[in-house]
């Protein structure tokens, strides 16, 4: 039987990137979808393509740093299905630069979005999850939220933000058989790493032990355990999906 | 059912004790064993069943049975 037939997921960021990865691996495992991003077209395009006999997806355009936004996603997602069993924080942007060239803006505009944005969603779900007494809450962090990155200061405090955000939301909702746990991408082929030069990607591609770049897919295929019956036991915990890069 | 019985049963339902133990004295935390979660869950039980939203600023006042039939029965 598919993994998660019957469930409802929402999944943000789901308009490119991983998060189209995550919202395709979750389709072919059966799951009704609500998909949301801030470009609707975007959303629409990803719909279409994954579209199916069997399960029903929709999209919402949200904004995940205003809480408000986020609370019409899951109120949407409840009227539309009943029921949100599955919450994917995966949205996230990027403003690389320097701390010394850091402007506020920079740094607020991307804690906002990556963190407050996660919060944001646990905070929404938790209600509806509370009452059904089950869910699962995966957040999308990254290996720089572990290890810094240079050029990376607000995008690498908020990842470890997620981290910190996901272990207390797994502690504070445990006994009520909600799970959050978090995967942590390294090198991970997407649009936001197209603008890295060629020569930046060999260095980093030299320092994986599997000597490759990984696919959302493969982001994707650890969600959907994460999101499934088959993960009942695991909670509170940050998995890498990064080609063996940190051990 | 009246609604004093209503919010009786649901503090029954959610904390799963026995209705005999849901006296207006008792206090939810020492008396009837709720935590934190608990008290947030019967709020959502109260606006889903009455229409009472209860702000998170009116929590602590509500530390009894009795606090919250007189809550929920005022705010409705």
């Amino acid at each position: 039987m598919p993994l998660l037939k019957g469930k409802t997921a929402v999944i943000t960021g789901a308009s490119r990137g991983i998060g189209a990865d995550i919202a395709r691996k979750f389709a072919d495992e059966g799951a009704n979808l609500l998909i949301a991003a801030t470009n609707e077209s975007l959303l629409n395009q990803v719909k279409d393509e994954i579209e199916r006999a069997g399960i029903d997806i929709e999209f919402k355009t949200v904004d995940i740093s205003d809480s408000s936004s986020f609370s019409e996603l899951i109120k949407y997602a409840m009227e539309t299905f009943g029921a949100v069993d599955i919450l994917v924080n995966n949205a996230g942007i990027t403003r690389d630069k320097l701390i010394m060239a850091m402007k506020d803006e920079d740094w607020d505009t991307v804690l906002n979005v990556n963190l407050k944005g996660t919060f944001n969603g646990i905070k929404a779900v938790t209600r509806a999850m509370l009452k059904a007494k089950k869910g699962t809450i995966i957040n999308i962090t990254s290996v720089v939220g572990i290890t810094g990155n240079a050029g990376q200061a607000n995008y690498s405090a908020s990842k470890a933000g997620i981290i910190g955000l996901t272990k207390s939301a797994a502690k504070e909702l445990a006994s009520r058989n909600i799970r959050v746990n978090a995967i942590a991408p390294g090198y991970i082929e997407t649009d936001m790493t197209d603008s890295i030069s060629d020569i930046a990607r060999e260095n980093f591609i030299k320092n994986i032990p599997l000597g490759k770049s990984g696919t959302g897919s493969d982001v994707a295929n650890l969600a959907a355990f994460l999101a499934s019956e088959e993960s009942n036991y695991i909670t509170g915990q940050v998995i890498n999906v990064d080609g063996g890069l940190l051990m | 059912m009246s609604d004093v019985e209503k919010i009786k049963q649901i503090i029954s339902k959610e904390l799963e004790i026995d209705e005999a133990e849901v006296v207006d004295s008792a206090s939810l935390v020492d008396d009837l064993g709720a935590d934190s979660l608990s008290v947030m869950e019967l709020m959502i039980a109260f606006d889903d069943e009455f229409g009472v939203e209860v702000p998170e600023e009116d929590y602590d006042k509500l530390l009894t049975v009795g606090d919250i039939v007189n809550y929920i029965t005022s705010n409705k």
